[in-house]
């Protein structure tokens, strides 16, 4: 196989999303303890660096400096596997996600994508389900009973989760027809953020964003005053690295989510018009969508911290009360309410 | 009958639809916790800023010198009695020809260690002391790796001839005349008679 400009195009892209996955994650902790502090009068940390702005690379540090432990009763293989496939799904999402337009240089168009698949959703969903099994395996091999509970609720409350955000989908596939998300996010340029068509869905979808990364408040699966460390108590130095490091981006991943799917992508408004109004190249516009794209992200990312330092956690069976007696009917009336208002509209097919 | 009027009839009734969706809940929870960004926080950082002490703060002892630099404690052992925590410890030795200007008096402390981990800080063996030696300042223990480090010897306790360490806070007309009058003493023994004055000034 040769090396054509699209394949190394494609190969460089993948790296610079890679990384910008990490960087995002990785100051989304700083974030995270910076905007605790902040909420709750305190300084957060200001030691390393300006602002603190070094300490995820302290953090690093420290954890490889740690004392690698697998326990002698553990299924060292499987133990060693969880952390990696959870990481691995993580990463996996962002390769649908259009992190912006098409760059023109010379003759060929780059798009900002790096694959354009027209099952996108699907492909979402089916590695974010993948993502329980990093759990499940690392909680299951840590051979502790602690383990096995957190990675239990854990998967419970993912699969529960799901059925609701994939209806709550449903209703806005209806809308689009489309699953690709490249043309989920064209459709809202033309039109409106798909927010404004439905706000139930964007409910449903934004709660379940909650539970499917384990973030307060369904954070049951790390529960500290009942579970020690949930999933990962037996972990140490970068494996448990890893499974924090991958929540983080988890929820970056799932902040990008939202803005594709709710709330217009890399579009924003007036755009076109602002674009003729001070004479921006097709180019330019396309990298100050991105930029407004990942402005997007980081307030999606500000709203979990939010949440997750203002509500306490909830109970067990408030959590699967709350999925399936709730949020599942919810979601199922969105759709029939949805499939209603089409109708009487004329927009059926 | 009710004491205050403060107390409230509780009820249980049915939650109306607002209270059952939470949402409503959740965003006034959310307003007070986003508030909190336009509120200052109280922290001191500490090594490049320090609290302001009150002028009868107790921190690291310190073992004054007179006015003409010669050390004043005695080893008498009064502070030492005094210690309820049992910190101080010394020995005595005798003043040789030659060493009037280190010594005030004949004898002298030729050891005296302060545990500052078993010191409370309780400023009693400020107060026991009838040559106006030793004396609790507004310095900070320094924190330390061992242990060992913790014990305080005269070399660290007696001020420096030329860093003199202010204890005029502490050391005012009227706590001399308080410590002189012994009627007033904490430390009295109950053969003492009971204080007829009140305490204080």
């Amino acid at each position: 196989m040769s090396l054509s400009p699209e394949l190394i195009y494609s190969i460089l892209l993948c790296v610079i999303i890679f990384t910008i996955s990490l960087a995002v994650a990785a100051y989304a902790t700083w974030g995270e303890r910076k905007f605790a502090a902040i909420l709750q009068d305190r300084v957060g940390p200001s030691r390393a660096g300006p602002f603190g702005l070094l300490q995820p690379l302290a953090d690093g540090v420290k954890m490889f400096m740690k004392e690698e432990m697998i326990p002698s009763k553990s299924n060292k293989w499987l133990f060693i596997l969880g952390p990696s496939l959870f990481m691995l799904t993580a990463c996996m999402v962002s390769v649908v996600i259009p992190w912006g337009g098409n760059l023109t240089i010379g003759e060929t168009t780059f798009p900002l994508q790096i694959t354009d698949i027209n099952i996108g959703i699907l492909y979402m969903f089916g590695v974010v389900s993948m993502g329980i099994y990093g759990i499940m395996i690392g909680g299951w091999a840590s051979n502790n009973k602690y383990s096995l509970l957190g990675a239990l609720r854990a998967s419970s409350q993912m699969i529960s989760y799901e059925i609701a955000m994939g209806l709550a989908i449903i209703a806005l596939v209806m809308l689009t027809g489309s699953l690709s998300l490249k043309e989920i996010v064209a459709q809202q340029d033309a039109g409106l953020a798909f927010v404004v068509y439905q706000p139930l869905g964007f409910l449903i979808f934004i709660i379940c964003s909650f539970a499917e990364t384990n973030r307060a408040p369904f954070d049951l699966a790390e529960c500290e005053s009942e579970l020690v460390g949930g999933y990962h108590t037996e972990y140490s130095s970068m494996k448990l690295g890893l499974f924090l490091f991958a929540e983080y981006i988890n929820m970056f991943i799932s902040s990008a989510v939202m803005a594709t799917l709710y709330f217009g992508g890399y579009n924003f408004p007036f755009q076109h018009e602002l674009a003729d109004a001070i004479g921006l190249s097709a180019n330019g516009l396309t990298i100050l969508q991105t930029v407004i794209f990942f402005g997007k992200v980081i307030g999606f990312i500000l709203l979990f911290m939010w949440v997750r330092w203002t509500l306490p956690r909830f109970r067990y069976d408030q959590l699967m009360n709350l999925g399936w007696k709730v949020l599942l009917p919810l979601a199922i009336a969105n759709i029939f309410i949805t499939g209603l208002v089409m109708y009487f509209l004329g927009k059926l097919d | 009958m009710p004491l205050t009027n403060r107390s409230k009839t509780v009820t249980v009734r049915e939650l109306t639809l607002a209270e059952r969706l939470y949402l409503p809940a959740i965003f006034k929870g959310m307003l007070i916790t986003i508030s909190h960004i336009f509120k200052r926080t109280p922290t001191i950082r500490y090594p490049e800023t320090k609290r302001e002490f009150a002028p009868v703060y107790r921190g690291q002892h310190v073992l004054k010198r007179d006015e003409d630099g010669a050390e004043r404690c005695t080893a008498c052992g009064l502070c030492a009695v005094a210690c309820p925590a049992e910190a101080i410890i010394m020995e005595s030795a005798e003043r040789k020809k030659g060493e009037e200007n280190l010594y005030r008096e004949e004898k002298y402390a030729s050891i005296y260690e302060i545990n500052m981990l078993r010191c409370i800080f309780c400023g009693l063996c400020e107060e026991a002391c009838p040559k106006e030696a030793i004396f609790l300042t507004d310095r900070i223990v320094p924190s330390s790796f061992t242990r060992g480090e913790e014990v305080f010897g005269k070399n660290i306790l007696v001020e420096p001839i030329d860093q003199r360490v202010d204890v005029s806070k502490r050391q005012t007309p009227e706590v001399l005349e308080f410590k002189h009058d012994k009627k007033h003493s904490h430390n009295r023994t109950f053969k003492d008679p009971k204080p007829t004055i009140s305490r204080g000034h």
